[in-house]
């Protein structure tokens, strides 16, 4: 600790503070433009220069000086740091000025007036008036991608975006060229930026030079309510904000939530919005005569009250997809119970995964946090950059702190950081676990090994074999102990920890989710389209937002709430219980999920025991107690690992394969949304307009 | 004036042999093998008690620098970097070392770099300077020839020299952009804390030195603290290369003992001042960042560092710019201010959107187009760039128009009453309603 006085006030903070930290600890505020807590330390604005008693005689750098580095006084006193002094006003009022001399004052049209770093602090720090009296410079915008809109006149050349882009999102694509006046933030080449974390350089970018393309010109922050919510994109559950205006979603920023994103999302969770306005389902379908046309509710009811009356309740199956909220998978299974149905599943891909085998078999045990603790990691069938995009990104943290050794099996891929890359698939496992293929060696010296396990490695007929035999490798390397559980197996759906907590997968003698599709009478899709439906024969009742995969093969169509239109739990793939929230009303006649399933049950005679969602969660928390602990873990058992580890099986001799083929387009809402479609079609390399 | 046996640098125009043999013969490379098993700590407090200072500009105490390096390795090599990137206006003694006099330099590089316990130097040579280079290269291969250097070489410490050519841009020429463009990176400057002494190249404890502080080493070693500070004044002893550019009838770099006078230097080497002493406007005494002082003020200065502190300029590199009464100095210091502008990196605020303002405005007060006030102005925006940045090149930015200000105050007033006056005429106003 070291002993310093600011202002006069004396404190004592950490070694490795710098002074603009200590200062804040202080309760002095000190302005800043580059300095960013989560990146390297620029020290370029010049904006957080403070005045340091016994130093030399002008300002130093807040951002980049250490409280190791001050010197006592003579006597040995504590070192003594002003922020107020008439030497420090006039070297932020000179750095404002020099700032705003070639800032274009269009604040009026500027996508970030109201929340611009550069206009409060010209605010609080600057002077009322310029000197500047000569033409201001003119820097021709760039194109970087269909995410980022530039407008660089306006860039301070602070460089937050060229250090995120390179330190945490791992591309070089970034940079500044050029010297003096004339430095440029470019991409060079004018190519779209290849990150799957682009966009969070708009939140990053201090004044209006990277704003969002999407987003440009539609709203002010001041008119838009500001919602509390939870990610459904992938299985981390990042804290967002949604952000609307009246009915509509303007936009989507992160939280800050260091267990989970820091405070990065990525650029699906980010600009999925617009695919919440398009394709929606707002009043229910049935088919007639071979084609969906528009119907009442009751019309809708009527049609699935006669189908489930001419079947029998084991010939009725139902699937949960990847976006629904633990309440409504809840919901469904209590009216499948009712309805004497076995056939019930959330694992649309076919995952190994099973409660049966215990809650640690199935989540990411280490947490994400937890990446950082880690010294060796081992990669099986997962491609992390495109199944969980800000988890890859805390994987590339701790790969830039220092020795971290990485091994993958599975698809060769272009991950950010440096990695062994063991082999495909199964064979290179079985290696490991003899000890033939040297990386176990690696894995074994290691205090905290961790190893990831993806879907693409359990979505396979032999999955639990798989799954059994990663966890003997996790006993046999010491990845499984009292202080440390290794062994984090990576969702990519929202809703599967929540459904396989909730047990929403065939009971005793039901039907798994592939043999439901022809196996069935009727069936009831919960929001899930990513199955192929081609040998579909059931009676299908589609209850989701979007006029999707099976929405165009369903028999009725029941018109719900999206992720941001409703109040729903979600499990993210530690098992940490998160509650979103409702920031706007669903579409037309859609209701919320829940309260579909509530009145289709009044409807077929097995009315549900809940009229609110209240209700529903009180019963809800009664029969599973975990989901009430919002925000919280509930561990594994460590002794189930073992008993799966013990399980065995065979192995097929094949490689695995990352279940995402396209990070942009993984779900209904993704695939509704045309700024999606435009980065897909990018990634994909054929999009004519970058070429221009 | 300095007797000739008291050259250091005894080839500086060329004209002898600047092959090894003949620095050989010239007393280079003498006993150079015994002036290492010195050892380390005589060899540092040797060059310390010589009072030798940074002949870069700065004037840091060389001795005192090389005492920052760790004494013991803590695993990490140490580094020498010779700064051989010589871009300040009006200096040109780095450059004559480099392609006449190599040999100094890099017998210097060898007793350094034992001094500090680095067994590899690197030399880094401005981009313009191409023979410079290959005769710089020339001389050091032929070292490696000779075995006097290399591993297992005939002075029995092993020492690699590497000359690295830069591209030109005079931020390098700052320490620790230096090192930056010497790691392959974007030449711009680094935060300090830490000092290069501590975190220099590839994060070893590096020491970088001016070509001229280097290469009297061995010459002050061989002959002696004692010889070398009995020229001039107290904290400011020694010979040092000084060069006359601009305005003398013989423009020059000639090697002085520190505390010559500005007027016997220019008698003596110069051949007076172009159309004789009245004719003296000013004088920019140490390169282009130093303030320029009056012709009144530099009459009776003394050259070296306090002697220049008087008149409120620096002595800086030793590179005076003299000019008469023929020379526009609003025009020059306006020329000087569009090479910092020009040379400004833009990693920091103050610097980058400085200099262009300062130039801009100069621009307009070399025609007049001002108002008076806006001199109170330039002023004041100096002062926000002075001690503000990153590294000196603001500060470098900043003086020369300061010295402007302070000197030529009732030139600029002049220039715009002229202009004003002849804004009345027809002709100007159309120029001014474009």
């Amino acid at each position: 600790m070291a002993k310093l006085k600011v202002d006069g006030k004396e404190i004592e903070v950490p070694d490795h503070f710098t002074l603009l930290q200590a200062c804040e600890e202080a309760g002095a505020e000190v302005p800043r433009f580059c300095f960013h807590e989560r990146l390297s330390v620029a020290g370029n604005c010049r904006m957080c220069l403070v005045e340091v008693k016994g130093g030399p005689p002008k300002p130093a750098a807040s951002c980049a000086m250490g409280v190791r580095d001050l010197r006592p006084g003579p006597n040995g006193e504590a070192p003594e740091v002003f922020t107020t002094t008439p030497m420090v006003k006039k070297a932020r009022e000179g750095v404002m000025e020099f700032l705003l001399i070639n800032h274009p004052l269009d604040c009026p049209i500027c996508d970030q007036g109201g929340e611009c770093d550069l206009q409060d602090q010209a605010m609080a720090f600057g002077i009322d008036s310029s000197r500047y009296a000569e033409n201001k410079r003119a820097v021709e915008d760039k194109y970087i991608g269909p995410l980022v809109k530039t407008i660089m006149n306006r860039c301070i050349h602070c460089t937050r975006c060229v250090r995120f882009t390179t330190e945490v999102a791992g591309i070089t694509e970034l940079g500044l060229i050029g010297r003096g006046e004339d430095a440029e933030i470019t991409t060079y080449l004018e190519q779209a930026m290849t990150s799957e974390l682009q966009g969070n350089v708009v939140d990053l970018c201090p004044v209006g030079a990277l704003t969002s393309k999407p987003f440009a010109f539609t709203a002010r922050p001041w008119e838009l309510n500001k919602t509390e919510s939870i990610d459904v994109m992938d299985a981390l559950g990042s804290a967002i904000r949604v952000d609307t205006r009246g009915r509509e979603v303007m936009r989507i920023l992160p939280r800050v939530n260091e267990e989970i994103n820091e405070e990065w999302i990525s650029d699906k969770t980010r600009f999925i919005w617009d695919g919440l306005k398009t394709q929606r389902l707002d009043r229910p379908y049935v088919r007639k005569d071979g084609r969906l046309q528009p119907a009442t509710w009751a019309d809708a009811f009527g049609a699935i009250k006669a189908a489930v009356a001419a079947t029998s309740g084991d010939r009725i199956g139902a699937i949960a997809g990847d976006l629904a909220s633990v309440e409504e998978m809840f919901a469904l299974r209590e009216l499948m119970a009712s309805l004497g149905s076995k056939s019930i599943d959330c694992r649309q891909d076919g995952s190994a995964l099973d409660p049966s085998l215990g809650r640690a078999s199935y989540l990411f045990n280490p947490t994400i946090e937890g990446i950082e603790q880690a010294d060796a990691l081992l990669i099986v069938g997962s491609n992390p950059r495109l199944e969980a995009a800000v988890l890859n990104a805390r994987i590339r943290k701790r790969w830039r702190m220092d020795n971290f050794p990485i091994g993958v099996i599975g698809e060769q891929g272009e991950l950010r950081y440096g990695y062994e890359y063991l082999g495909a698939g199964t064979d290179t496992l079985s290696g490991l676990i003899d000890g033939s293929v040297k990386f176990a060696a690696k894995l074994k010296k290691a205090a905290r090994p961790m190893i990831i396990i993806g879907q693409g490695a359990l979505s396979r007929a032999d999955g639990l074999a798989v799954l059994s035999a990663v966890t003997a490798l996790a006993e046999k390397v010491g990845a499984v102990k009292a202080d440390w559980n290794g062994l984090a197996v990576l969702h990519t759906a929202a809703s599967r920890v929540g459904g396989l907590d909730l047990g929403f997968v065939p009971g005793e003698g039901g039907k798994a989710a592939a043999d439901m599709l022809d196996g069935t009478d009727v069936l009831f899709l919960l929001g899930a389209d990513e199955m192929d439906f081609s040998k579909k024969s059931a009676f299908t009742v589609y209850i989701g937002s979007h006029g999707d995969n099976a929405a165009h093969v369903a028999d009725v169509i029941l018109p719900g709430a999206a992720y941001t239109e409703k109040s729903g739990t979600w499990v993210n793939t530690e098992g940490r219980v998160q509650m979103g929230s409702r920031a706007g009303f669903a579409p037309g006649d859609a209701r919320e999920d829940w309260a579909i399933l509530r009145a289709l049950s009044d409807v077929l005679g097995k009315k549900l025991p809940f009229d609110s969602l209240v209700q529903l969660r009180a019963k809800l928390y009664a029969a599973h107690p975990h989901f009430a602990q919002i925000d919280e873990i509930a561990a594994g058992e460590i002794a189930d690992l073992s008993a799966l580890a013990k399980k065995g099986g065979t192995m097929a001799n094949s490689g695995f394969a990352s279940p995402i083929k396209d990070f942009y387009l993984t779900n209904p809402i993704a695939r509704a949304s045309a700024v999606m479609a435009e980065c897909s079609a990018l990634a994909r390399n054929n999009f004519k307009a970058a070429a221009e | 004036m300095l007797k000739d046996q008291d050259r250091i640098f005894t080839n500086i125009y060329g004209t002898k042999d600047k092959s090894l043999k003949g620095a050989m013969a010239r007393g280079h490379w003498d006993g150079t093998k015994q002036l290492l098993e010195k050892g380390r700590d005589w060899i540092v407090n040797e060059v310390k008690a010589s009072g030798l200072r940074g002949r870069g500009g700065a004037g840091f105490p060389t001795g005192l620098k090389w005492s920052f390096m760790p004494k013991e390795s803590d695993g990490r090599p140490h580094y020498l970097v010779v700064n051989a990137d010589e871009s300040e206006p009006g200096t040109c003694k780095d450059r004559d070392i480099l392609r006449h006099d190599p040999h100094t330099l890099i017998e210097g590089c060898v007793i350094a770099s034992f001094a500090m316990g680095a067994n590899a130097a690197y030399i880094y040579v401005r981009g313009e300077f191409i023979r410079e280079r290959e005769a710089l290269q020339a001389a050091i291969d032929e070292c490696y020839d000779a075995g006097l250097l290399g591993k297992n070489n005939k002075l029995g410490y092993d020492i690699d020299i590497y000359v690295h050519h830069g591209a030109g841009a005079y931020i390098c020429g700052e320490e620790t952009a230096l090192l930056e463009s010497l790691e392959g990176k974007k030449g711009q400057p680094r935060l300090k804390p830490p000092f290069p002494a501590n975190m220099g190249l590839y994060g070893c404890p590096t020491t970088v030195n001016n070509v001229e502080s280097i290469a009297v080493t061995p010459t002050i070693l061989r002959r002696g603290a004692a010889w070398f500070s009995s020229f001039g004044r107290p904290n400011n002893v020694g010979t040092k290369l000084f060069m006359m550019s601009g305005h003398v009838n013989k423009p020059c770099t000639v090697e002085e003992a520190m505390g010559i006078s500005f007027k016997e230097m220019v008698e003596k080497h110069g051949g007076g001042i172009r159309g004789g002493w009245d004719n003296l406007l000013a004088v920019i005494p140490g390169g282009a960042s130093c303030p320029v002082v009056k012709a009144e003020d530099m009459m009776n200065v003394t050259l070296d560092f306090d002697g220049l502190r008087d008149v409120k300029s620096s002595f800086g590199t030793g590179g005076m710019i003299i000019m008469d009464r023929s020379t526009d100095i609003i025009k020059a210091i306006w020329r000087i201010s569009a090479f910092f502008k020009h040379e400004s990196c833009g990693q920091c605020t103050p610097c980058r959107e400085g200099t262009g303002w300062m130039m801009r405005v100069m621009q307009r007060m070399v025609t007049g187009n001002a108002q008076k006030r806006e001199i109170d102005m330039l002023f004041d925006v100096t002062k926000q760039i002075e001690g503000h940045t990153i590294c000196a090149l603001g500060d470098a930015a900043a003086w020369p128009i300061q010295g402007l200000i302070r000197n030529f105050r009732p030139e600029i007033e002049a220039r715009i009453d002229q202009y004003t006056a002849n804004a009345m005429d027809h002709g100007a106003v159309l120029e001014a309603a474009e």
